[in-house]
Formats: structure tokens, sequence, C-alpha cells
């Protein structure tokens, strides 16, 4: 028992730091694709090619004056910027990272927690994700925090009902609500992509809605909202809002691998016959692989494309994606019972 | 009416189609158009360690020249003062001691030859107006101060080094018009 406990602080250590690395280094890689996209070199000062860039944001976010409006209500204030990151956090607790390590003999799971219900306790984390956005934002008493807390609630509500639904096909296609489930069903290359390609687009569209990612980062839209839900925040209040949006970056993108990408499934990799450790650790990495993949789709769609108006949001998630959605489910039950 | 330039287009309002309607085909136009620049040459130039490269007749900071002995070419006339727009150059005119003729070209030199980095602005007249070919114009620029104060240029940071390897080569400020017009000695210019 106190093995078990041992090795599950271990692994969800791991897993947060790895989180926060990834998204601190997410903002580098950001700046820098921004860069090569515009034919620039992005930042390249900070250390050899910018590498410690991260760090001297995190410093300079540390060192800067934490202002709080006078008006503010001093308790959600706190708790929008430490909510959204708590639950950025969250999700990853479901997530298959690799197949079982092997120590001393016992099989023991990359994944904090075999929930049976995964697919429900994601939905659930992201359904309260809003959370963090609505309160900083209506706690800040600034009419431009406000609408931004009101753009992201209802676009983030939008979208989550296409959302659950293109997952719905997963989960009648798999017959099951766990992730480790779901993983191991897309084996070798039976990627639910291939069978899902309608539902890979509609969620992939859908996780930018939730991630607040251009084209659709309406809440914090400079160009009409100053800063949007955060404008009120300053100095690492403002340092977890923004640094949630890479974690959420980094953790959906390793739900869309895991849910449609085969997880750390690649073909021919289980017949090469590597010990279990090192077959695990090669299956973590083409996961991270898949999740760097999606990391950089993030980037190259937010700049290319530029954003929605707000009623054009509205118009595709509720009379665009939720009926294909919808059809999707229709389409996929149908074929399923003819299978049968 | 004929239009000026073939450039005007007549605006259509057009419904779109179904495969503009849906985006798709001009979003992955567009990722293909932005996946393109990742590879192009960076027009960024990296400035400590690389430095674009200047004009030879870049108007930069002033010099006032020696001839080949080392003398100051500057006699103290005043026309680069007067053809200067901004009003930038000051000097205080004084004799030449028997004893200094090492020192000083002509009789008359400037004991006081003064710039207002502030005020100047880097057109040219003074060099074209001098007629010792005693001022011109360095690529070399001005440098940031704390005061301004400070950017008043006296002749100890106008005046060219003595050392003639420390000299600044101005030939190229020179064009061949203007070489051609040196050597001609029917010119009270040259003599």
């Amino acid at each position: 028992m106190i093995r078990y406990i041992i090795y599950k602080t271990i692994l969800s250590s791991f897993i947060l730091v790895l989180s926060l690395v990834v998204a601190m280094y997410s903002t580098l890689i950001e700046r820098k694709v921004a860069g090569w996209f515009q034919d620039r070199h992005g930042p390249n000062r900070t250390g050899p090619w910018g590498l410690l860039q991260p760090f001297a944001d995190g410093a300079k976010l540390f060192f800067k004056e934490e202002f709080m409006p006078i008006s503010a209500d001093k308790f959600l204030y706190i708790l929008g910027p430490s909510l959204t990151m708590f639950i950025a956090l969250l999700t990853s607790a479901v997530i298959p990272w690799g197949p079982d390590l092997s120590i001393h003999g016992v099989a023991s799971p990359l994944q904090v927690a075999d929930v049976n219900i995964g697919i429900l306790y994601i939905f659930a984390i992201l359904s309260i994700g809003v959370y963090g956005i609505m309160i900083g934002g209506w706690a800040s008493n600034n009419k431009y925090a406000l609408l931004g807390a009101v753009r992201a609630s209802s676009q983030m509500i939008s979208y989550e009902l296409a959302m659950s639904l293109s997952i719905i096909t997963i989960v009648m296609m798999t017959g099951s609500l766990s992730m480790r489930e779901i993983v191991a069903q897309q084996q070798g290359f039976h990627w639910n992509i291939f069978f899902q390609p309608l539902g890979f687009l509609i969620f992939l569209i859908c996780a930018f809605a939730e991630t607040n990612r251009s084209p659709f980062d309406l809440p914090e839209c400079e160009t009409e909202l100053v800063g949007g839900y955060h404008t009120e925040y300053s100095s690492m209040k403002l340092g977890f809002y923004l640094f949630a949006e890479y974690i959420n970056m980094f953790i959906s993108g390793a739900v869309m691998a895991t849910l449609f990408l085969g997880g750390y499934h690649f073909p021919g990799l289980d017949k090469l016959g590597l010990s279990p450790n090192v077959f695990a650790f090669v299956s973590f990495m083409v996961l991270f692989t898949k999740i760097t993949f999606f990391g950089f789709i993030y980037m190259w769609i937010r700049w290319t494309l530029p954003r929605f108006r707000y009623d054009q949001l509205m118009k595709l998630g509720w009379k665009n994606l939720i009926p294909l959605a919808i059809l999707n489910v229709v389409i996929t039950g149908i074929v399923i019972l003819l299978n049968q | 009416m004929k239009s000026l330039t073939n450039r005007s287009r007549v605006v259509s309002n057009k419904q779109m189609n179904f495969w503009e309607r849906i985006y798709f085909p001009a979003i992955l136009n567009g990722m293909r158009i932005t996946f393109g620049h990742l590879f192009r040459k960076k027009t960024t130039v990296q400035y400590p360690e690389v430095k674009r490269e200047y004009s030879d007749i870049y108007r930069g900071k002033h010099v006032l020249k020696r001839d080949e002995e080392g003398r100051e070419r500057c006699t103290a006339c005043g026309l680069c003062a007067v053809a200067c727009p901004a009003e930038a150059i000051t000097m205080v005119a004084a004799e030449r001691k028997p004893g200094e003729e090492h020192l000083y070209r002509e009789e008359k030199y400037a004991i006081v030859y003064e710039i207002n980095m502030l005020r100047c602005i880097f057109c040219g007249d003074c060099e074209e107006a001098c007629p010792k070919e005693a001022i011109f114009l360095t690529p070399e620029l001005v440098k940031s101060e704390y005061s301004r104060d400070k950017f008043t240029y006296g002749k100890d940071e106008l005046v060219e080094p003595l050392d003639p390897a420390k000299r600044i080569d101005v030939s190229k400020r020179q064009t061949a018009e203007v070489l051609e017009f040196k050597k001609n000695k029917k010119y009270k210019h040259n003599k």
C-alpha cells in the first residue's frame, strides 16, 4: 500500500512538473514559431537559441507589481487565476501516458488514476474550466473583463456540446468510458481518426475554442477588450492565466492524441521486442511527439487565421458543428448496428 | 471615365459557393502559405554581430580634416556656418603665431569650432560649402549621451587624429567630377 502511494506520488509529481515545463517552453516555442512564420528569428538573446527566455519571463512576472483594483472582490479576484491553474492541471490525471512499467516485477500503470469513467471526468473538468475565467472577469469589476468573461462562458458552453457529441461516437465504438480501454483498442494502426475523421475535425475545432486559442480567442480579444478577462490582472496572477492556457494546450493535445491518434501506440512498435521499461519509455515519447504535433498545429493556426467575429463564432458552434456532430453520432450508430 | 492605373476592380457581392462557405480550402491554403514562410530566409539583421553595410557617402558625424603634413585645413572662413540650415556650427577665428606653421595650414585658423549634434540635420551642406576640403561627414554615428551639453562637439572630437594610420578616409565621398575639378588650378577653390 505504501509502495502504491509512493509510486502514485512520484508519478503525479512527474506529470505535474512535465506539464509545467512543457507549458513554460511552449511560451518560448510559440514566440519562436511566430517569428519563423513572420520571417523573423524569434527570441534568441537569452541563452543559446533563447532557451533561458521562459525563466526570464517567469522572473519578470514574479517581480512585477502585484496590483489589485480597489473595487475588486478580493477573494474572488485571487480565486480566479488559482482556480484556472488548478483545473488546468487536473485533467492530466486520467491520461494514460504509456504502457505498464515493470518495477521489481510489478506492473505499474503509467496513469495516475485509471478512472473507469475517464471521459466523463474530462468533460466535468472542462466544464469547470470556464469558472476560473468567469470568476476572474467578474471579480475585476471592469467592463472589459466582464465582457471577456461573458464571452468565455457562452463560447465554452456552446462548444462543449459539439465536443461531447463528437466524443460520444468514440464511446459508441469503444463501448467504454475508460481512457485506458480506449487507447488499448487503438493498438497498432487502428487509430480512431481513420474511423471518425469528422468527429476528429469537430473535436479539434472545439478544442481550439475550449482553450481560447486563436481564431477563437475572443475572451481576451486585444483589439476590442484590451485584455479581456485578465485586463485587471498583473504579476504572477496574470502569469497563471497565461500559463494555464499553455497547460490547457498541452493537455488538450494529450486528450486528442489519446482519443483519436492512438495514444502511445505506434504501428510496429510492440513487435520490436523491447524490454517493458524501454518499451514504456519509447511509447511515452511517441505520445509526446503526437502532443507536440498538436501543439504545433495550435500555433500554426494561430499565426494563420484572423479572429472570428462573435456572431460567426456562435453561428459556427450552434448551426454547423452541433448538427454535424449529431449527424456523425447517427451515422456511427447506423454503421455499428449494421455490423452487428 | 478612363482609369489612371488600370488597377480598379468592380466590386461584386456574389454569394459564396459551397466550397467557399465551408472555408476549409481557404484555411488549408492559408496554412500552406504560412508553412512556406517557416523555411524562408529571415529578414532580421542580428545587429551587434552583423552590421548592415553603410553607404560610402553616409552622412554621419563630422570630421575636420588635416592635410598630408598633418596641418589643420580649416581656415575659419565661416562658410559652413553660413551654409548650415540648422545653425549648428559656431567658430572663433584666431591668427596663426610664428612657429605654429606645422599646426595650421593657413594664416587664420579656428581656435574654437563647435557643432551641436542635436541641431545638426546631417544634410552635408557644410562639406559642400567648404572651400578648403576641411569638413566632411563620415559613416561614423554620433553616440548617445545622458545630457544635452555633451552633444556640442568641440575640436577635440571633430579634428581627425595626427597619426597617419588613424586618419579618416574620405576619398570615397569625392566623386570623379569633384576630383577632376580639384586638379584644375584655374579655380580659386583649388589654390
